[in-house]
């Protein structure tokens, strides 16, 4: 089969053409390290953040009242979660974004999600089983409520998705989607961890509406955007096929 | 597992920028790939044009093997992912499903299953029968019936008359006819 050779030629002189085109990398840290990377990244947007705010004087950070509001065990677990999750789909998502790992990776969030949500559950309930615990009146001056919160969410949530698919797209992201949604999860977390220390409200379920829109606007953002950015593959580095085939005839 | 070993050092040379470890990986890697290929489903041309992808993609994300690590799994899966996307590609392309004559005289190009098989058998058995024939008579079908040598060529090099030849591959014909006759009988 002359169709066959011809085919194994070429591959040949594509290996030929990679070995000419080599030049040194250096391998990419472990998924742990490539998350404790982004997770600092994550605090440092945090804190040049807060700095900011606190420079223009328009800070809603009061320490008494985040002291206070994380003596609630509910509203600590769940800002507890929102930081696991944020970790954990962090090394998730850098995981997966490596080819040969086990898809499973993408269960590890699993438990940091459920104490985050299982715990916003539980303070809505709470304010609605015993009204009289609500923290929101004595404790805020809030100056992030409502649509505010959305707002910080959102606008929190996009440069550091955009940081980890940066990140992510290093790597081989083989499942592109899943790799986008655990890393829109890890963003949205992130954000929402970054969000307790600035939120006066008690979960109110409103509130916890309004959170839940943000972080799955966020993940399906990251799903539609990410997973196509992900699969995308970038022009090759040596056009081996018209340089082959221009060659094939004269043999 | 010294196969992956051995893959696993040519990688980390070759990632430190070892051109030689390189293509040594690569040509180690072309058999492996076609293999996990065509154990994906990918037949026929189909299957070079994955190898080559897969060797394309190696090279973009050689950065993300971790030398710590075992090599095949790695290579499996972009193989995989790879194997998937031609699979794909492939059936979106349009085939001649709307004219029933020529979907049926369609030939799969492919040799079908078990017959290099049959083919070496029959071989196997001819070559005994021949063999096992009388001097002058192997001697006339294996010079002028498989070597295709003239009658003068076949006396020069045998040293026995054109006429002795003649007899002998008459008879030799005959004979073979009639054991394979018995043997397929």
């Amino acid at each position: 089969m002359p169709d066959r050779a011809r085919n194994q030629a070429r591959s040949e002189r594509l290996v030929d053409d990679l070995a000419h085109d080599l030049t040194p990398v250096r391998p990419l840290p472990g998924p742990a390290r490539r998350a404790a990377l982004w997770l600092g990244a994550v605090l440092l947007v945090g804190l040049v953040a807060g700095l900011i705010l606190e420079l223009v004087g328009a800070s809603p950070f009061d320490a008494p009242g985040f002291l206070l509001r994380m003596r609630v065990p509910d509203r600590a677990l769940a800002g507890l979660g929102a930081v696991l999750t944020a970790a954990t789909a962090a090394v998730a998502a850098f995981a997966t974004s490596v080819p040969g790992r086990s898809a499973a990776w993408s269960l590890l969030p699993l438990p940091g999600l459920a104490l985050w949500v299982g715990a916003s559950g539980l303070g809505c309930l709470r304010g609605w089983i015993a009204p009289g615990t609500d923290l929101s009146g004595p404790v805020g001056h809030g100056h992030v409520t409502g649509t505010g919160c959305f707002g910080f969410l959102v606008c929190v949530s996009v440069p550091l998705s955009v940081l980890i698919l940066a990140m992510l797209r290093r790597a081989c992201p083989l499942r592109p989607t899943l790799t986008a949604a655990l890393g829109g999860l890890a963003a949205s977390a992130a954000a929402a961890a970054l969000l307790v220390p600035f939120h006066p409200h008690d979960a109110a379920a409103t509130d916890l509406l309004i959170h839940g829109v943000a972080v799955l606007g966020v993940i399906g953002l990251n799903l539609l955007a990410g997973g196509r950015l992900l699969s995308a593959e970038p022009a090759p580095l040596t056009p081996p096929d018209p340089r082959s085939r221009a060659s094939g005839p004269a043999r | 597992m010294a196969l992956d070993e051995e893959l696993a050092a040519l990688m980390a040379a070759a990632q430190r920028g070892d051109a030689a470890a390189y293509r040594a990986l690569l040509k180690a890697c072309l058999p492996v790939v076609s293999a996990i290929a065509r154990a994906k489903g990918v037949r026929g041309e189909a299957v070079d044009d994955v190898v080559q992808d897969t060797l394309m993609t190696l090279h973009r994300v050689r950065a993300s093997y971790d030398p710590a690590r075992a090599f095949l799994p790695w290579l499996r899966a972009i193989t995989q992912r790879r194997a998937i996307d031609r699979l794909r590609r492939a059936g979106r392309q349009p085939r001649e499903i709307h004219d029933p004559l020529a979907y049926e005289s369609e030939v799969d190009p492919g040799p079908a299953p078990g017959q290099g098989l049959e083919a070496r058998e029959r071989a196997t058995a001819l070559a005994r029968a021949v063999a096992s024939l009388p001097e002058g008579q192997r001697q006339a079908v294996e010079h002028l019936g498989l070597r295709d040598l003239s009658l003068d060529e076949t006396a020069a090099l045998t040293g026995r008359s054109k006429g002795a030849l003649k007899v002998n591959l008459h008879r030799a014909l005959k004979a073979l006819r009639a054991r394979l006759n018995q043997e397929r009988s």
